[in-house]
């Protein structure tokens, strides 16, 4: 069964120029600069797919202009399961989240931006999928659909097939308050399991890895391989970095970095201090992957990995492990490194070799963030 | 008064054939046939004796195979149906197949290759009684040599990949020969050039390197000079790249790889846009290779056999696949593979049919009729890019607003955003016009892809034509975008289950395999 909740208030900042609509001061400002959510808007446009494919579908959402008025208005049923406070605030997205898996929804459709989308994985864990109609000033996380239309195409093929492929996507969002002062520092919140369509008819021209999972797996085989004994490696967050130590028999924490040494794993959520008391025992690299849709190496949600970390490590510091889908989806936008320290940064800066399966790499463009959005598109 | 000839709508009202026809063996009647064989004469039984009994035992089948039982008639319709549920090269406008390079491949060629000079021939043969076939051979080779500025060529390989196969195992022998086997371990490509070349290298033992374009949208020269080291066994690449780009700095290219002792290849199975243009040895290569079937009129056969042709320079001549045909004198010989070649990659001389077309095509055509092939296409690339770039949510991004050699790979990105409707969407729905396109290769580095190459082959008015239909397809994603989403609508086949192709518990690649595993063992 299909799950609504819409954030009301979302994006309502992004045309106030605020940068975000976090927080009721924001949005009061927001108000009174005379801006307007699109959210009910376009929830009805995705909703509006939903109901040509399946007229009076019965959804699981919330009271009111968290759900239930779009969902009439779409022409669904609303099954109103949770009562948001007034006004509505992250929490009630939260509760929400987490009363729409208990009643039973599979896929839960959210309206929003990043804000939404981390209070949706707060409350819904792996318990349902998950998919955000963009509605939100920040949108980093790749839980969006492309468009509202496109979502409500995911969900109509979801009720109309029992269920679609799923992958973990990462859940981040930045701090508004950073943001306002030009500092974009996007971090990792969690996951949620988000719906995908695949090809109907694929054109196989060549063997391709079926899924983004088997990617991923391919990612860690020529990363494990890489490995060499007496190294410690400090492995930093991400699914590909869990995919690496699970091929190197080690548990791994998700959001943080562990250190690794000969096929153990010696310490579990380092700190910067810690790392740095690692490294001084000797060989030593840091093992990264691509976070989020952005690009960065390093300084978004694996600050540990700081730039007296990465000066301790020497020369050659890091081994960069990722999917090929994950530098072809940077569309030609170079990686990026925001360590801090802009020696540091530019010592990074040029081309780094990315592991992206057994025997192969990529060569790719690194920037550190003041060069951002110089070069390398398309 | 109506018209005796209704007037034609401007597009197609296209209807493919279905005839729900059956599977062959499904039609089988038990005693019937299509040819009575009459017995062997007492004369042949007594001079050859019992040819069977000399088969050794684990040869002989223990009953007659399952074969369907038809008449001529039955069989004949059954074959002109399932072709009439096909949407073929000689039915639509084929230029959604970009970097597969459809083109027309003349009929007349068929006759030629049909005639008992040729259909009599066996490999076996003696040379003495092959020459005109062998001396085929060589020209043909002489010719590509030619076009290529390459030493010397062989025409020993039955397609494309095969063809890369045998560059990178001549470059690895080349390597080994020179006591640097051991030492170059690396093989750099770029994203856009065709995988292959990646596919090729790794299957040698190679780890491979892949370079992301420019900030223009070019092959990245920095890039190289980053992954080029002593490790690197060559460069190989395709010019123009998939994507339509050609490399202006390819020379560059090629003295980068050369300066830290690698070689480098040339991916030039399509050559459609450099036909007497521009030349791999001039830009240095020390090896290249051409498809028969993309550049030189021959068929592609349905997934073959094609035709590869490899050419190297002087100093990789002894490491070419063999056997090799040889002049010496006015006579023609064969030679077998030598001691420094990498062998046989397939078995004797190549695809002779092909050979014999591809000879003819350039021999019809002559030099500056090559040339002007190369010309046609680019103009007509280049000429449809203009029409399709016209229709709003179509784009060609990387080195945006130049102009593209012989095909173009396009993004219907815009359109998705739009409409959520994909370019694989589209493509089928195209099949409801009569036209069809692929999308890319893997992995969708243009997102939302499609590659269209026209080709020499097509007129303005099959290019006017084929444009309208996409434009008109991307008006229904605009307007009706549920009909684009559900095609096609007047095909013989809905949608296909790829899930049945990726699991090798469920394909079935024949009958019997495919009673076995849908209906049990018994079934089989």
């Amino acid at each position: 069964m299909l799950g609504l909740i819409v954030n009301p208030v979302a994006g309502i900042g992004g045309p106030a120029g605020l940068a975000g609509s976090d927080g009721a001061a924001v949005q009061a400002r927001a108000g009174a600069r005379g801006a307007a959510s699109r959210a009910a808007e376009r929830a009805l446009i995705a909703l509006g797919v939903v109901a040509s494919a399946h007229p009076g579908t019965r959804v699981l959402t919330v009271a009111g202009a968290m759900g239930a008025d779009v969902a009439r208005a779409a022409g669904l049923e609303p099954v109103v399961v949770a009562q948001p406070g007034e006004p509505t605030d992250a929490a009630d997205t939260t509760d929400a989240a987490r009363a729409l898996a208990d009643a039973g929804a599979s896929l839960v459709l959210f309206v929003g931006g990043d804000g939404t989308a981390r209070d949706v994985a707060a409350g819904l864990g792996s318990d349902a999928a998950a998919l955000g109609i963009p509605a939100g000033v920040k949108m980093y996380s790749p839980v969006f659909a492309v468009s509202p239309r496109a979502a409500g195409g995911v969900a109509a093929a979801w009720l109309a097939e029992g269920g679609l492929p799923v992958h973990e996507q990462e859940v981040l969002d930045v701090d508004e308050e950073a943001l306002r002062h030009a500092r974009v520092e996007p971090r990792l919140f969690g996951t949620l399991a988000v719906p995908f369509r695949p090809g109907r008819t694929q054109a196989r021209k060549a063997a391709t890895p079926a899924d983004e999972h088997a990617a991923v797996r391919a990612a860690a085989r020529g990363a494990a391989s890489a490995i060499r004994p007496g190294v410690r490696y400090l492995l930093g967050p991400g699914g590909t970095m869990t995919e690496l130590a699970r091929r190197l028999g080690v548990p791994k924490t998700p959001l943080g970095v562990d250190v690794v040494l000969d096929g153990r794993r010696v310490i579990a959520g380092a700190s910067e201090a810690e790392l740095l008391s690692e490294i001084a025992r000797g060989p030593a690299r840091a093992v990264v992957t691509v976070i989020g849709g952005q690009g960065f190496l390093l300084g978004r949600g694996n600050q540990q990995l700081s730039a007296r970390v990465l000066r301790a490590l020497g020369d050659d510091p890091l081994l960069v492990v990722a999917p090929e889908q994950k530098l072809i989806d940077l569309g030609g936008r170079p990686l990026l490194v925001d360590t801090g320290d802009p020696r540091v940064d530019a010592g990074l800066a040029g081309f780094i070799r990315v592991i992206t399966g057994p025997s192969t790499t990529s060569i790719y463009p690194v920037n550190a963030p003041e060069h951002e959005g110089e070069g390398h598109a398309p | 008064m109506s018209l005796p000839v209704a007037p034609k709508p401007a597009l197609r009202r296209f209807h493919q054939a279905s005839w729900d026809e059956p599977i062959i063996f499904e039609l089988s009647t038990p005693g019937e046939r299509g040819v009575l064989v009459t017995g062997i004469e007492p004369g042949v039984r007594d001079a050859v004796g019992d040819v069977v009994s000399e088969l050794p035992a684990g040869l002989r089948r223990q009953a007659p195979p399952a074969l369907p039982e038809m008449g001529q008639m039955r069989v004949l319709k059954h074959y002109l149906r399932l072709s009439q549920e096909n949407l073929g090269a000689d039915l639509n406008v084929d230029i959604g197949q970009g970097t597969c390079t459809m083109k027309y491949a003349p009929k007349v060629n068929e006759q030629l290759i049909r005639t008992p000079g040729l259909t009599a021939m066996h490999p076996l043969q003696d040379p003495a009684d092959a020459q005109g076939v062998l001396e085929i051979v060589w020209q043909t080779e002489r010719m590509l040599a030619e076009i290529s500025g390459m030493d010397e060529v062989s025409l020993h390989t039955q397609g494309g990949s095969a063809a890369i196969w045998s560059n990178i195992a001549m470059i690895r022998a080349f390597h080994e020969a020179n006591g640097e086997g051991e030492q170059r371990r690396e093989v750099i490509t770029t994203i856009f050039s065709h995988p292959s070349n990646a596919a090729a290298a790794k299957a040698a033992g190679y780890d491979v390197i892949t370079l992301y374009p420019d900030a223009d949208g070019y092959p990245d020269l920095e890039a190289l000079k980053r992954a080029l080291s002593p490790r690197t066994a060559a460069i190989m690449v395709t010019n123009p790249e998939d994507t339509g780009i050609y490399n202006p700095a390819i020379k560059e290219w090629v003295d980068a790889a050369h300066g830290v002792g690698a070689l480098a290849s040339y991916d030039q199975a399509n050559a459609n846009g450099i036909l007497g243009i521009t030349r791999a040895r001039d830009a240095g290569f020390d090896v290249c290779h051409f498809n028969l079937h993309k550049t030189f009129g021959t068929p592609h056969a349905c997934g073959g056999p094609g035709a590869g042709a490899n050419g190297v320079s002087a100093a990789l001549a002894p490491f070419l696949p063999g056997p090799r045909v040889a002049r010496e004198g006015d006579r023609f010989v064969v030679r077998e593979a030598g001691e420094q070649s990498i062998g046989a990659v397939a078995p004797f001389f190549g695809v002779i049919p092909n050979i014999v077309r591809a000879y003819s095509w350039m021999m019809a055509l002559g030099a500056e009729g090559l040339r002007a092939v190369a010309e046609i296409a680019v103009l007509n690339n280049n000429y449809l890019m203009k029409k399709v770039l016209e229709i709003p949510g179509a784009s060609a991004p990387y080195a945006t607003g130049r102009r593209r050699i012989e095909q173009v790979r396009y993004s219907w990105q815009d359109l998705f955003e739009d409409t959520g409707v994909t370019s694989e969407e589209i493509g089928i729905r195209a099949s409801d016009f009569g036209m069809h396109y692929w999308t890319s290769h893997h992995p969708y580095v243009v997102p939302q892809p499609f590659t269209l190459e026209p080709t020499e082959s097509y007129s303005m008015a099959e290019l006017d034509e084929y444009a309208a239909v996409l434009a008109e397809i991307a008006r229904e994603a605009r307007d009706d975008a549920e009909t684009v989403r559900t095609a096609p609508h007047r095909q013989t086949v809905h949608h296909t289950h790829h899930d049945d192709l990726d699991d090798p518990e469920r394909w079935a690649i024949t009958w019997r395999a495919y009673q076995r595993k849908y209906f049990g063992d018994a079934a089989a």
